[in-house]
């Protein structure tokens, strides 16, 4: 059914930005991932839906290499990842902004936002366009990392990897626990994002959030892909949404 | 129905590990009953003496994971103070091994009392900078005589009965001390305060939850690991019929880690083998000078790098025991 | 001035306090390499005092051998012995990573043993003399006292480099991604930037000042193979006072209590061997994370 759901929607003539079969993934002893197979196009908001638990989050941190052991398939513009380092990965242009925002407190809000080094060339948003995005940033630059607001430490944990030239985002809940003034402005910086040619990887529970940002939609159960259906079809899930998800 | 099966299964790996232990003690008391016939037996003294003071290292590490690379003091200044007290003030043995007992159990509430609040690396290191502190004032201090120690320590009369100048008498009475040191603290580690200091080791937000005071348990198990590390030195001070400051320095500190590495952190029997090792090692390989030192550290690298368990640890768990 | 009972002089005064920031250099360049270790690898360095020995020996062997002085081991020595701490860090310490952090302290217990016994096999217990560069010999008049050149310059020199690590830690990218990675390695390689290389160079590094330190030593005391050992159970009672927190607090600690040492020389000499010890058991009481350390 997901295989279905993937040849039917978009154009089919974008390419594979990621392609994941088969893929997964431990923490210790504890197996989360048993077999996730996934596909985001270049230029596409692709949103994993899923109760907690479901393994959004750890699939997330396994194509990222964050995981205790991996296996299976994840293909990155064609390059195999499945055996890489976590910081040859992201040299390769692969972003993530995780679920605890991890910003450093040990930093000023300027040295944070330009942490991390550039991964390509071309393809990074200059720091003007990042200010201009999130214009509250710019006036804490000087600000220790510990003091900001969780809206402030969301937006600088987005501004960062903005920077590098990374072009596949994955954000992991960029909406959890922010006021809804926060969340429209996050909303509308993605949209952005998407114009701009990003391909993002979203993970949201807002399921009202993501379902005006996404192009296609994954749903997780039980460490596994249990269905995939673009946008359009979004309506006629509904049913199986709440019976899955319970929203 | 699994719960039965559970239950029976436990049953079955308690007696099972009874049964170990039964043989191991059994092994262990037959070595010491026969050692003084094939080994020179100022030596087995000395290896037993040892061999206590492993048992109580262990006892910190093994159990409470707490890591002191200081507990050279205890073992020094019990030995210093049992020395005086049987030549100065002319104690009968018994007496005077209490007596020092007891100074390094003082001095092991005074020190746990300062370091038990940190753990981990903080912890190895206070251990470190108080048993350097100690040695400094035992280099001092006149009643330990600096450099030349404290010498011609009368063995006396135990009990005023015991003649210990008599070598068989002295061996039985060294053994005896030690084979009480090593069931006592097996007694404390298998006792309900011994079941709580695991469960601190394991999970000690959990113990404090329930409502102990981890604090005063890691205390007491402090307290006690310095006394039998106390009775041991004392009683290395009337065997050796000296007290000096190698028995206070930080190598012996660092020998007492490597004897328990050695051995297995953690099981009842590894100190006792580790320490007979590290002193025969010592013994065998003293023409080698300072290669000594370079061997024990390369085994303590070893040992770190792929042999965790330690001899009797890595037997144990091939036999699915705990010894 | 009488204090204590014991006649003060002003020149032993001057002279003590003097011995004082020497060994305070001393201290502050051992503690800050444990604090740039302990901050990155979550280690205690036992090793530490052994690279200090080993860097006065790289001073002495550079000079016996190959005829190359004071000024070029001050640079040589530390790049040497920095690196075989770096190989010592990529073939042992990376092994016990994810093991409890008490066995890589063993690990680096062991190889003090290891190097100790090596240097004490061929040398003995006795000393190398090694002699004050030429440019630093003498002595300047300050009119209240005599102060040797080399150890004005000892005390300079660590100032410098303490402060210039601070400066660097505190105010440059690559301090950034040091703080960063202090913090939480994994996001900071998740950002691309080779964490792993990046822990070996800082252990490296933290060697290197341990080993600085031994050549800076080395015209003062002789070169000798248990020197290590001897300073670095105060060392290790300096880091507790300071608290391991903040690398600006390992540094003043260090100076701090080498003066506090000098100056108890002066007016209560029994004690001076232990006044240190003493701080800490006071520190511990009413501090337990150190004076400049988070709780």
């Amino acid at each position: 059914m997901a295989e279905a759901a993937l040849q039917r929607s978009g154009d089919g003539a974008a390419r594979l930005a990621l392609e994941i079969r088969g893929l997964q993934a431990w923490y210790n002893e504890s197996h989360i991932l048993h077999g996730v197979d996934l596909d985001v196009r270049e230029g596409e908001v692709v949103t994993l839906l899923g109760r907690n638990g479901a393994g959004k989050t750890t699939t997330l941190k396994a194509i990222m290499g964050i995981v205790g052991k991996r296996s299976g398939s994840v293909a990155f513009n064609g390059r195999e990842l499945i055996n890489l380092p976590i910081e040859r990965i992201a040299r390769l242009g692969v972003a993530l902004c995780p679920e605890e925002r991890a910003i450093f407190a040990s930093l000023t809000v300027k040295e944070n936002l330009f942490l991390p080094p550039a991964v390509a060339k071309t393809g990074a948003m200059s720091v003007d366009r990042i200010y201009a995005l999130f214009p509250n940033l710019r006036e804490r630059l000087s600000s220790g990392g510990g003091k900001l607001s969780g809206g402030e430490q969301q937006m600088l944990a987005i501004a960062r990897i903005l920077r590098t030239g990374a072009r596949f985002l994955m954000l992991d809940e960029p909406t959890e626990g922010l006021a809804p003034v926060i969340i429209q402005q996050i909303g509308r910086t993605i949209a952005e994002l998407k114009r701009e040619g990003f391909t993002i990887l979203l993970v949201e529970q807002n399921f009202r959030f993501a379902s005006t940002l996404a192009d296609r939609f994954f749903v997780m159960e039980h460490g596994r892909i249990v269905d995939a259906f673009a946008s359009v079809e979004l309506e006629g899930r509904m049913g199986f949404l709440h019976e899955t998800l319970g929203v | 129905m699994t719960a039965t099966v559970d239950a029976s299964a436990a049953t079955d790996s308690t007696g099972r590990n009874r049964k170990a232990n039964l043989i191991a003690f059994a092994v262990m008391a037959l070595l010491v009953a026969i050692a003084p016939f094939v080994a020179y037996p100022f030596f087995v003294m000395q290896a037993l003496c040892f061999a206590l003071f492993a048992c109580a290292f262990n006892l910190l590490i093994g159990y409470v994971n707490l890591l002191s690379l200081g507990h050279a003091m205890f073992l020094g200044l019990a030995s210093y103070v049992c020395a005086h007290a049987a030549k100065v003030w002319g104690l009968e043995p018994v007496s005077a091994i209490l007596v020092g007992t007891v100074a390094s159990a003082a001095l092991g509430l005074i020190v746990g009392a300062l370091a038990i609040r940190s753990s981990g690396i903080y912890f190895a290191m206070i251990t470190v900078a108080f048993s350097q502190m100690v040695y400094f004032f035992c280099v001092e201090a006149p009643f330990t005589h600096g450099e030349d120690g404290i010498q011609g320590v009368p063995q006396g009369l135990a009990l005023g009965l015991f003649s210990l100048s008599n070598p068989w008498i002295l061996y039985v009475f060294v053994a005896i001390v030690f084979l009480f040191g090593f069931l006592a603290i097996q007694r404390i580690v298998n006792s309900p305060f011994g079941e709580i200091l695991k469960a601190i080791r394991e999970n000690e937000p959990r113990v404090i939850s329930l409502g102990y005071r981890a604090t005063l348990y890691k205390l007491a198990a402090f307290t006690l690991s310095a006394a039998f590390a106390g009775l041991a030195g004392a009683t290395k001070a009337i065997v050796a019929q000296n007290a000096s400051l190698t028995d206070v320095a930080f190598a012996m500190s660092g020998e007492v880690v490597l004897m328990t590495l050695v051995g297995g952190m953690g099981t009842f029997y590894g100190p006792v083998v580790g320490a007979v090792i590290v002193v025969s090692m010592q013994n065998y390989l003293a023409q080698f000078g300072e290669w000594v030192t370079v061997i024990q550290g390369v085994v303590f690298v070893a040992c770190v790098l792929a042999f965790r368990r330690g001899i009797v640890g890595e037997l144990a768990a091939r036999a699915k025991v705990t010894l | 001035m009488t204090l204590f009972g014991h006649a003060i002089s002003m020149p032993a005064l001057y002279g003590q306090l003097l011995i004082g920031l020497i060994n305070g250099s001393f201290y502050a360049l051992l503690s800050l390499g444990l604090a740039v270790i302990f901050g990155m690898l979550q280690i205690v360095n036992f090793a530490h005092g052994a690279f200090y020995m080993m860097g006065a020996f790289a001073a002495y062997f550079l000079l016996t051998l190959t005829g190359l002085d004071y000024w070029f081991a001050l640079i040589l020595s530390p790049l040497i012995i920095g690196a075989i701490g770096a190989v010592v860090e990529r073939l042992f310490l990376k092994r016990l990573a994810g093991f409890d952090p008490l066995y890589s302290l063993l690990l680096t217990f062991g190889l003090a043993l290891v190097f100790q016994g090596l240097f004490q096999n061929y040398f003995g217990a006795s000393g190398m003399p090694y002699s004050i560069p030429k440019q630093l010999a003498g002595a300047w008049n300050l009119g209240f006292m005599f102060l040797p050149v080399y150890r004005g310059w000892v005390i300079v020199a660590s100032v410098v480099v303490c402060l210039g690590t601070w400066l660097v830690i505190e105010k440059t990218k690559l301090g950034a991604y040091l703080r960063a990675a202090t913090e939480n390695p994994t996001m900071v390689r998740a950002f691309g930037v080779n964490v792993p290389r990046m822990v070996t160079l800082t252990y490296g590094f933290g060697v290197a000042l341990a080993a600085f330190a031994g050549v800076l030593a080395a015209p003062i005391a002789q070169v000798r193979p248990g020197m290590g050992a001897d300073i670095i159970a105060v060392v290790f009672a300096v880091v507790v006072i300071g608290g391991m927190g903040s690398i600006l607090g390992s540094i003043v600690t260090g100076f701090v209590l080498g003066v506090v040492e000098g100056l108890t020389k002066v007016f209560y000499p029994e004690a001076s061997n232990t006044v240190v010890f003493v701080i800490m058991a006071i520190v511990l009481l009413v501090r337990p994370a150190g004076l400049f350390g988070r709780a």
